[in-house]
């Protein structure tokens, strides 16, 4: 009994003088720095994106401002300065391991391969990764993309997964790696492409950007199912923590509800459409038991 | 800081069928080669072709080459780059454009848009180029073509190109290399040269550094020895009696 | 085409040509030290110093600035905390700046030694006879006269320097074409931005190089 007591006194006192003193990694650098850089989208709609002006708006960056907060309470900082740094799929996962950001919340699937280079913050969204074509393409699902052009953004879970597909049905399909979303879809409305393979709620948010949205349909039977996280540097427990705090928090106070009803289900920037997206159990069932894992290891 | 160096990463599966990385390298190469040598070609002939008439007397004639040149230099090669992709072919007329969207395949189709880019942007660099090189040989080699009977073409065909191309080797090399590594901004549009190839390899290895510097190296080699080798051709073709230009 | 878009995005496109002129200023400053200090080694009897200056311009020469700058991006922060043991948080712009001006000396470099190169040894051999060190020589004597004479020279790459900017677009960085694209994106007017984004860049490039013609004519006649 005393020994114990003994034990978790010396603990107590280790973790109060811990916090005060031995603050490391990014915790560290935000504190001297007084700035948190924070990576965002360009076109992941309604997730992080540039409706106007730089500063980047979205589903996701309220999740970024969320943890900045807590962040401001961990440090006992009343304000940090926040840098905000553009990142395309292909450069969000070196740019957290270099250190240019600190953590990027925009449309990132956490898998076990991306875990190897970086760690994902509790989940926040549920996708699977599907079609979106002309209605009157007559594209139903991907087996009747058979010798037809497809776009898909490059360094995303989409552009492996139809490569891969390609090569093992021997589909014979032409995939154009474009850099952003709104570049893929740029691919799909010019008519490059007959359909743009991306997650369904990206899809979505490109349709409602669309010169006339009731052209385009989402089809086909999603490829998979992913969970969407924040990214942080990996080997860094303290911010990370610090992190799915934020998010916990953000779930349990209701906070995310009044979220996700201003970008999913209310007019949005910039043309003022309502993407009409309604939660789906997968995001409930996350919010009400937030994990930081990915969706295979579930 | 957690990097995980790997230097035999290029012969490590890419997960797709059978290919290792270093064909991704191989494959991208042999774009960047394509897309350099096709851009040459284009910026030769229409170089050739601006750089003959801003010699002419005729001021029209010369005024739509100094057009060319101007228009062309004065607009960054990544906003030509995106005209060429982006917003010529929406205004091909039909059938051209579904021809040029849907029939060619993706890849053929962004290939036209950079070569079309790569050897407009040139031909206006080798226009000038051909142009010094006219005007740098005496006057009295013109007068005497002419004095011989021969008219402005054949006295062009025959006796000036043949000399202008000789003494302007150098320039030539340097904006040979300059097309070579110009043809990297393929990379921005989504074709698959070495530059795309390596962000690629970057992103699915997670090995950086090793991707970069196999890129930089293979540029580095390339470029050294095509230098060398031009500088040997300059030594064996050089016109007695005339100095050639300087190029850098 | 509708270019009404453009009007609301103009103090956007201010923003962004604002970075790519700072972008500018710093990198033609630095490009020129960096490659006054190299075409100083590449002249110098020291052997070894110049074979380093000559394989540091020819390596750069060599390779795509595309390549530089995303190589750049990715590394420099790695390469700062092998070096330092601490996270620096080195944005798109630093790197791209690094990048710019590492890459800008090379070309610079061979204009400057060129420009050395072209005053008469008799200077140099005088300045020694007035008991002029060689910093003395070079810095009061020979440099002066030879960025004179190379002014035009280095104003040109600059020019080229001003358009190459736009290539920071692969790293995200939103300068003035960056903004432009990014905005076209969003209001699905790409093609109007676009060629706004080119007229702007064709304005400024021209007038500036009709500057530098005149600048040349006037050197030329000052120095006969």
């Amino acid at each position: 009994m005393k020994k114990s007591l003994l034990v978790s006194l010396a603990i107590a006192s280790l973790f109060s003088t811990a916090q005060a003193a031995e603050l490391t990694g990014t915790l560290k650098k935000i504190k001297e720095s007084g700035t948190v850089v924070l990576g965002h989208r360009d076109s992941s709609i309604p997730f992080s994106y540039l409706a106007d002006g730089s500063k980047p708006v979205g589903f996701s960056v309220d999740i970024a401002n969320a943890i900045i907060d807590e962040v401001k309470k961990e440090l006992g900082l009343p304000a940090i300065k926040v840098q905000y740094n553009l990142v395309t799929s292909q450069t969000r996962i070196p740019l957290v391991q270099n250190g240019t950001v600190d953590v990027e919340c925009g449309s990132t699937t956490n898998n076990i391969e991306r875990q190897q280079q970086v760690a994902f913050t509790n989940g926040f969204f549920k996708i699977g990764t599907r079609l979106l074509t002309k209605k009157t393409s007559g594209i139903k699902d991907f087996a009747d993309l058979a010798g037809k052009n497809l776009v898909t953004t490059a360094g995303t879970t989409s552009e492996r997964q139809i490569k891969k597909l390609n090569e093992e049905k021997k589909l014979g399909m032409n995939i154009i790696s474009a850099k952003d979303h709104g570049e893929s879809f740029l691919m799909l409305e010019s008519g490059r492409a007959v359909a743009f393979m991306m997650d369904d709620v990206l899809l979505a948010g490109e349709m409602a950007k669309a010169k006339n949205p009731a052209d385009w349909a989402i089809v086909g039977t999603p490829q998979s199912s992913e969970i969407y996280g924040c990214m942080v540097r990996k080997d860094d427990p303290a911010f990370k923590a610090v992190a799915d705090r934020a998010l916990v928090n953000f779930f349990k106070s209701g906070r995310v509800n009044a979220s996700y009803t201003k970008w999913f289900q209310q007019p949005i920037p910039p043309k003022g459409l309502n993407m009409n997206f309604t939660m789906s159990e997968g995001l409930k069932a996350l919010i009400a038991k937030p994990t930081d894992k990915s969706a295979e290891q579930m | 800081m957690n990097y995980h160096w790997d230097w035999g990463i290029f012969f490590k599966s890419t997960g797709i069928g059978q290919e290792i990385y270093l064909h991704w390298f191989i494959t991208g190469l042999g774009w960047t080669v394509a897309l350099s040598l096709s851009g040459w070609l284009i910026a030769m002939l229409l170089g050739t072709v601006l750089g003959v008439l801003r010699t002419l007397p005729q001021r029209s004639l010369s005024a739509i080459g100094t057009a060319y040149v101007n228009l062309f230099r004065n607009v960054p090669l990544l906003v030509q780059l995106f005209v060429w992709y982006f917003i010529v072919p929406d205004y091909l007329p039909e059938p051209i454009q579904t021809w040029f969207k849907q029939g060619l395949k993706p890849e053929i189709s962004g290939f036209i848009s950079v070569v079309a880019c790569l050897g407009l942007f040139t031909a206006a660099r080798v226009c000038e180029q051909v142009r010094t090189g006219i005007q740098a040989l005496p006057r009295g080699q013109i007068n005497a073509a002419l004095a011989l009977g021969l008219n402005p073409w054949k006295t062009y065909r025959h006796v000036l190109l043949p000399q202008a191309f000789r003494i302007i080797i150098p320039p030539l090399t340097s904006e040979f290399l300059n097309i070579f590594k110009n043809s990297s901004v393929a990379s921005l549009i989504g074709l698959m040269d070495l530059l795309a190839q390596t962000k690629q390899t970057a992103e699915f290895t997670a090995n950086l550094f090793e991707a970069f510097t196999l890129a930089t190296l293979i540029y580095f080699t390339l470029n050294m020895s095509l230098m060398l080798m031009m500088r040997w051709l300059e030594k064996r073709v050089k016109v007695p009696g005339l100095i050639s230009l300087g190029g850098k | 085409m509708d270019f009404s878009s453009i009007v609301s995005a103009l103090p956007d496109l201010l923003q962004g040509m604002l970075l790519t002129l700072k972008l500018l200023v710093f990198a033609v400053a630095g490009g020129i030290a960096l490659g006054t200090l190299l075409a100083l080694a590449r002249l110098s009897s020291n052997r070894l110093l110049s074979f380093l200056a000559g394989f540091y311009v020819n390596y750069f020469r060599s390779i795509p600035l595309l390549l530089v700058i995303t190589w750049f991006y990715f590394i420099v922060p790695f390469m700062l905390a092998w070096a330092t043991g601490k996270m620096h948080p080195v944005g798109a712009f630093a790197s791209s700046l690094v990048a710019f001006m590492m890459f800008e000396a090379a070309y610079y470099c061979e204009i400057v030694r060129a420009g050395i190169q072209s005053i008469p040894k008799g200077q140099v051999n005088a300045a020694y006879a007035l008991g002029l060190n060689y910093h003395q020589a070079m810095r009061l004597v020979v440099l002066p006269q030879a960025f004179r004479k190379m002014a035009p020279l280095l104003l040109q790459q600059s020019i080229i320097l001003f358009q190459d900017t736009a290539l920071v677009y692969a790293v995200g960085l939103m300068d003035f074409l960056n903004t432009a694209r990014s905005r076209g994106d969003i209001t699905g007017q790409l093609h109007e931005f676009l060629l706004f984004a080119g007229v702007i860049y064709f304005v400024l490039s021209f007038i500036a190089s009709r500057i530098v013609l005149r600048l040349q004519s006037k050197l030329a006649v000052g120095q006969n």
